[in-house]
């Protein structure tokens, strides 16, 4: 019967397996990341990199609307650096003592400031498609950091058979294989201050240690105090089973 | 806490001086509390580990409410704010992520441990005469605890909260004659809005409220017969008792240990493994999410509701697999309580647990091919079980025979247990222990 049990178990475990394999793409690839596990943190400089790939490349489409400028001295830029990236982007603000609305340069304060006005001007700019907004891309999709970085390297030429509708891309790894994202990354498109080679894989690698950090910019901070309160919690459990046994004893 | 119908066991009544003892005299609390969880509790001595899951709920009910409150105080409740209130709390509120996580996988655990609260009951037939109304109050809880679930799901006004509460409040006008207007009542509106998220926030606050009195009527009623326990016999005398405090406090206290050790590694580690990715895309109802599933502890009913292929049958099924539930201490004739001397029944109580994991594997599954088979095939023995098998097999089953009393089997266990510890020379003790020791886990 138990076995009985253990077979309804692992038939249960199985079944994110048998939804996902009913869309059509390939699996994402599996990726070391340095912030999975117990001790797993962003890289920081890899996620300034990805920031530099964002404003680049996916900022021109995709908006980042739950991350303010601010939040940039997170992952090691200065106040200046951080200011010089808002101050390139204008926002609404006002009224002022006249009454009047005005547009002026985002401050440190403000959210990233999205690349169009609403979703009717960014499916007009983007023939009809909405590119989505990349504050928590990588908690909303299975294996987000994985999928986005497979999604970004698994552009390539389809088999000939396959009909495309028009404007669309072939991506073995969207659902469905057709994405209306053209690729966004190519081999040397931005110029590293570091010197790290900008590859497309590079670039992918780099672009979602920002999105990590910028969908769960509490993850090192998490991670670390769990720790503390695991360690806590096995210390007090142990003790408490101590006192279990002290009590106890008599009765065995 | 209540009068008991049986002789005293203890007479641990605590007596006190001074300030508490002026207290006592005109609200006696101190003894109200030493009665219901201190040293004038008496507890079956033998009761084990499955016997923890009662006070690791309400310690669960506890945490959501205090994480909650905490929550509250940041969420907007409104259709434009909810999403971006949520990532203010993530991001912006001090600790709001830990708050959050907590409250999220708290609810998740909650879940786990009144099933499985309630399946050691189904083992050791806690739900007999006289626990009856216990078993109701309990499964009372349990009703109103996936409703406050399910409303604070659709709270972050996630994809899967939109899409979640436009499947499940459809349901109800799948009702004949007054369904449409109930829907809209509901609603209202014409459909899944801003108007339904308010409603459901206010419910899902009260709810929390409404819970926890219950708890405490559960108890009360507890405390009036005791807890039952492995053998399902009942206390004959003070020899098979031992008070509640220090004996089970501390066994608690040890258990609760243990479920914060779980608690953490999944708030601190894999805060989002048991949620829907979905849920982090915002609300948007011109576009249906390709799997509308529930949380993991809803998908049996789930797949239950499926399973009809009529709508208002599916609803009919789901209430009548909730409500089977209330039937259970008149559908078994057994008299004997506990599996461990039930051999038949032991055995269809595992056949009833795969096939209740069976039927969340098929809720959390596309509706297509071989899953509408085995989910209506799953859903047929869930009802077969209670309705059919259960009356049965009470009838026909002859039990083993059971001990004399809670302490004599306690007193053979422990020699067992001594036997099985000393190395064994020559002669071969007690060869009689074959019987019960493979019972129970």
């Amino acid at each position: 019967m138990r076995r009985l049990v253990g077979v309804a178990l692992l038939l249960a475990a199985l079944a994110p397996a048998a939804v996902h394999a009913a869309d059509e793409a390939d699996p994402p690839k599996r990726v070391q990341w340095s912030f999975d596990g117990l001790f797993g943190t962003f890289d920081l400089p890899a996620a300034r990199r990805g920031l530099q790939v964002y404003l680049d490349s996916c900022g021109t489409c995709h908006s980042l609307r739950f991350v303010a400028y601010r939040n940039l001295l997170e992952i090691g830029l200065t106040g200046d650096e951080a200011k010089a990236i808002a101050a390139s982007h204008e926002v609404r603000d006002g009224p002022d003592e006249t009454g009047a609305y005005f547009m002026r340069p985002a401050g440190l304060a403000d959210r990233f400031v999205p690349p169009f006005a609403n979703e009717q001007a960014a499916r007009f700019a983007n023939g009809g498609a909405y590119p989505p907004d990349l504050s928590l891309m990588y908690k909303a999709r299975l294996r987000g950091a994985d999928y986005v970085y497979s999604l970004l390297t698994g552009y390539g030429d389809p088999s000939p058979d396959v009909e495309f509708a028009p404007g669309m891309n072939y991506n073995r790894y969207f659902p469905g294989r057709q994405i209306a994202m053209p690729q966004p990354l190519l081999d040397g498109m931005v110029q590293y201050a570091d010197g790290t080679p900008a590859t497309v894989d590079q670039m992918a690698r780099d672009v979602l240690q920002f999105l990590a950090w910028a969908a769960e910019p509490y993850l090192p901070v998490r991670h670390r105090m769990g720790l503390g309160v695991l360690v806590y919690l096995l210390l007090l459990t142990g003790l408490l089973y101590a006192v279990k046994r002290a009590v106890w004893r008599d009765q065995h | 806490m209540a009068g008991h119908d049986d002789e005293h066991l203890l007479h641990n009544e605590i007596k006190l001086l001074g300030v508490l003892g002026w207290v006592e005299y005109r609200l006696p609390i101190f003894n109200w509390i030493n009665n219901a969880v201190g040293t004038n509790y008496p507890t079956p001595k033998n009761v084990n580990y499955f016997w923890n899951f009662g006070s690791l709920a309400g310690i669960a009910l506890v945490i959501q409410i205090l994480t909650g409150i905490v929550l509250a105080a940041h969420y907007v409740p409104t259709a434009d704010g909810a999403f971006a209130s949520v990532e203010r709390i993530m991001r912006d509120v001090n600790y709001g992520w830990l708050f959050r996580y907590a409250h999220a996988n708290g609810a998740s655990l909650f879940f786990a441990v009144v099933y499985i609260h309630l399946f050691r009951n189904l083992y050791y037939g806690s739900y007999k005469y006289p626990r009856e109304l216990l078993w109701w109050l309990g499964l009372i809880m349990l009703i109103l605890m996936i409703t406050t679930a399910f409303m604070g799901y659709v709270l972050p006004w996630g994809q899967m909260s939109y899409w979640g509460a436009t499947v499940i409040t459809n349901l109800f006008g799948a009702m004949p004659i007054i369904g449409d207007e109930l829907l809209l009542w509901l609603w209202g509106g014409f459909t899944v809005g801003e108007v339904l998220l308010r409603g459901f926030y206010s419910l899902h606050y009260l709810l929390a409220f409404v819970i926890a009195g219950l708890a405490i009527v559960h108890i009360w009623a507890l405390h009036q017969h005791r807890s039952n326990n492995p053998l399902g016999i009942d206390i004959k005398g003070p020899q098979d008792i031992l008070p509640f405090h220090p004996y089970f406090t501390v066994k608690d206290l040890f258990g609760f240990g243990i479920y914060l050790i779980v608690f953490a590694l999944l708030v601190f580690y894999a805060p989002n493994m048991l949620g829907e990715p979905d849920n982090y895309i915002p609300a948007d109802p011109l576009q249906t999410p390709a799997h509308i599933v529930p949380e993991w502890y809803l998908l049996p009913f789930y797949a239950i509701l499926r399973a009809v292929p009529d709508k208002l049958g599916g609803v009919i099924a789901l209430a009548l697999a909730l409500l089977v539930l209330f039937a259970v201490p008149w559908l078994d004739t057994s008299k004997v309580r506990s599996a461990r001397f039930r051999p038949i029944y032991k055995q269809l109580f595992w056949i009833f647990l795969a096939d209740v994991l069976i039927l969340g594997w098929v809720g959390g599954s596309p509706p297509e091919g071989m899953f509408i088979t085995i989910g209506q095939l799953a859903t047929v023995y869930y009802f077969v079980h209670f309705l059919v098998l259960l009356p049965i097999v009470g009838k026909l089953e002859s039990p083993t025979p059971l001990p004399d009393s809670i302490a004599t089997a306690v007193l053979e266990e422990n020699k067992r247990k001594k036997a099985r510890k000393l190395p064994q020379v020559g002669v071969a003790p007690s060869a009689s222990h074959g019987a019960s020791s493979g019972g129970g886990h």
